[in-house]
């Protein structure tokens, strides 16, 4: 049998803040999934499954779907957890869209969500590696981020200034997304004027802690078409999570053949395969990329295929990434702009939709009608979707 | 009017209560951790298949997805592959106390090993670091090791 099509009919987020001190955690799930179901004009009674994610060790609640079932409108009804680090919101999307593509469920709840004001972020995220291996030396992800950036830099020659590029773009993009954490409007000037946190990664190239939520609705093509807003569909999904510990994913740039970050490149070649991508730049009018610090601005870009190794600094400085170019990277003010773990990669996907269905408001690319999401965590993991407006021809995974 | 926002909402903290757990290294984590402990030598382990030499040592070679058992010496010498100079200040949530920053961190590749690991570099000037350099480990005082990775105090830069 076919695998569905699948189309996203409503999409709810909350705002996105530093500490939500006004919701308790189940408080902040309900608001994005209320959001979601008025905006797909549904009850929770119209929901068939669920499929929520955060970091639980991040809040210290280990049984977050049983716990937030009054919040998630999971109550009485199949639900499915996944943690998946920074991938999480991602991954979260994914297993929607496979519980409705199987043709076993036609509404399907993905929730992502965090409260990053209720622990130690960086301590956090250290527990989340290996205690023999990694756990003794790792600062978490600003120092691990930082060991990627320098070698960027020495083997590119791309300089701390283009880095910064990205992080004045993201943060005033933001200034359009009335849901976004950071929305400030800085110059190069200022980032680099920041502290380093983790030379040479700076206060102003990394993403802030956040707290907040978001919900997304995901229908199968038998009803796709019964909701107010045209589906935002699904054209394709790919993800890989390769290595175990923090120093396994620079082994393979030092190897025949070795790139800069094989679990996006091969990600990438499956998703662009499937979908029909040949230039990236050309043909996709926008894309909503899990960009945790201002360096994945650059090295990034190479690895999904926009450019050239090393041709970044030159294709962000060209404009061609900013609001207006030929394909904006990040309208919504991306992941530097707003980092409630769980639900940042959700909102990539959520963003993305948004902006087929010429639903962004402020921060809409004029006639966006394909997009790229993506997430990033763990150990340089990575989740890929495109999402259009157009309804593909069949289900390609 | 904000401070008058903060008192309204109340929050509970977790407390001083640990929840300590004991892992396992199983039989090749503690080979390796108990060779570094008593002998300041690092071991790693051959895949049969590929040749790949792993350190840190695990017992399947992922992507041959072959069950390793072969292990071989490897040196306490090696290349600094990329770097970082950690400045922030966080609590370490292993000891609960604050790292002491600034310091370095890398990714180290032993000689005799394929694969890579991270520690400390006793060098805090990043401008005085560079891929390639040779580093070699610096043990824990005879003693004083107790069968951690923390048993290697740091890598050192080897200044010809």
């Amino acid at each position: 049998m076919a695998a569905k099509r699948v189309g996203i009919v409503g999409v709810g987020m909350t705002l996105q803040s530093s500490a939500r001190r006004d919701v308790y955690g189940i408080e902040l799930i309900n608001e994005a999934v209320r959001a979601a179901l008025d905006d797909a004009r549904m009850t929770r009674k119209d929901i068939d499954a669920i499929v929520i994610g955060n970091m639980d060790h991040f809040e210290g609640i280990n049984y977050v779907d049983t716990w937030s079932v009054d919040g998630s409108g999971a109550l009485g009804k199949p639900i499915m957890k996944m943690t998946t680090g920074g991938t999480t919101g991602s991954t979260v999307a994914m297993g929607a869209y496979y519980h409705v593509a199987s043709g076993m469920f036609d509404r399907v709840l993905a929730i992502g969500w965090e409260k990053n004001s209720e622990s130690d972020t960086t301590g956090a995220i250290i527990t989340a590696f290996d205690p023999f291996w990694d756990r003794p030396t790792f600062g978490g992800a600003v120092a691990g981020l930082a060991l990627e950036a320098t070698q960027y830099m020495a083997e590119t020659g791309a300089t701390e200034e283009d880095a910064a590029y990205v992080a004045v773009r993201d943060r005033k993009n933001a200034l359009n997304n009335p849901y976004a954490h950071l929305r400030m409007e800085l110059n190069i000037e200022a980032i680099m004027g920041t502290p380093y946190l983790a030379w040479p990664v700076k206060l102003g190239d990394m993403c802030p802690r956040t707290d907040g939520a978001c919900a997304v609705v995901f229908a199968s093509e038998d009803i796709a078409g019964d909701f107010p807003n045209a589906p935002a569909w699904v054209h394709g999904v790919a993800d890989r999570h390769l290595w175990a510990y923090t120093s396994d994913p620079y082994v393979n740039q030092h190897v025949k053949g070795g790139t800069w970050f094989p679990a996006m490149e091969r990600a990438t070649a499956e998703l662009y395969g499937k979908v029909g991508i040949t230039d990236p730049l050309e043909q996709f009018d926008v894309a909503e990329l899990y960009l945790p610090y201002s360096f994945a601005g650059l090295r990034y870009m190479e690895s999904l295929g926009f450019c050239e190794r090393a041709g970044a600094p030159a294709l962000v400085r060209s404009g061609a990434t900013d609001m207006g170019g030929k394909c904006p990277v990040n309208p919504s003010g991306g992941v530097l702009s707003s980092n409630a773990i769980g639900a940042t990669g959700l909102l990539r996907v959520a963003e993305a939709a948004l902006q087929v269905q010429g639903r962004a408001g402020d921060r809409q690319v004029p006639g966006a009608s394909l997009a790229l999401a993506t997430g990033f965590g763990g150990c340089y993991w990575s989740d890929e979707l495109v999402i259009g407006i157009e309804k593909p021809e069949r289900n390609r995974g | 009017m904000a401070d008058d926002k903060k008192r309204m909402y109340l929050a509970i903290e977790s407390g001083e209560s640990a929840q300590p757990f004991r892992w396992s290294a199983g039989t090749y984590g503690s080979k390796f951790l108990t060779e570094i402990r008593d002998n300041k030598k690092f071991w790693g382990i051959k895949c049969p298949e590929c040749g790949r030499v792993y350190v840190p040592i695990r017992s399947v070679c992922g992507p041959c997805y072959r069950e390793m058992t072969e292990l071989v010496p490897v040196s306490d010498e090696g290349t600094l592959i990329t770097f970082s100079v950690v400045s922030f200040g966080f609590v370490d949530p292993s000891t609960g106390l604050q790292r002491p920053v600034p310091y370095g961190y890398a990714v180290i590749q032993l000689d005799g090993a394929d694969s890579y690991l991270i520690h400390f570099i006793d060098e805090t000037d990043p401008e005085k670091m560079k891929a390639g350099m040779r580093v070699r480990a610096v043990f824990e005082e005879d003693g004083k090791r107790t069968g951690s990775m923390m048993d290697i105090k740091h890598f050192e830069l080897i200044r010809e």
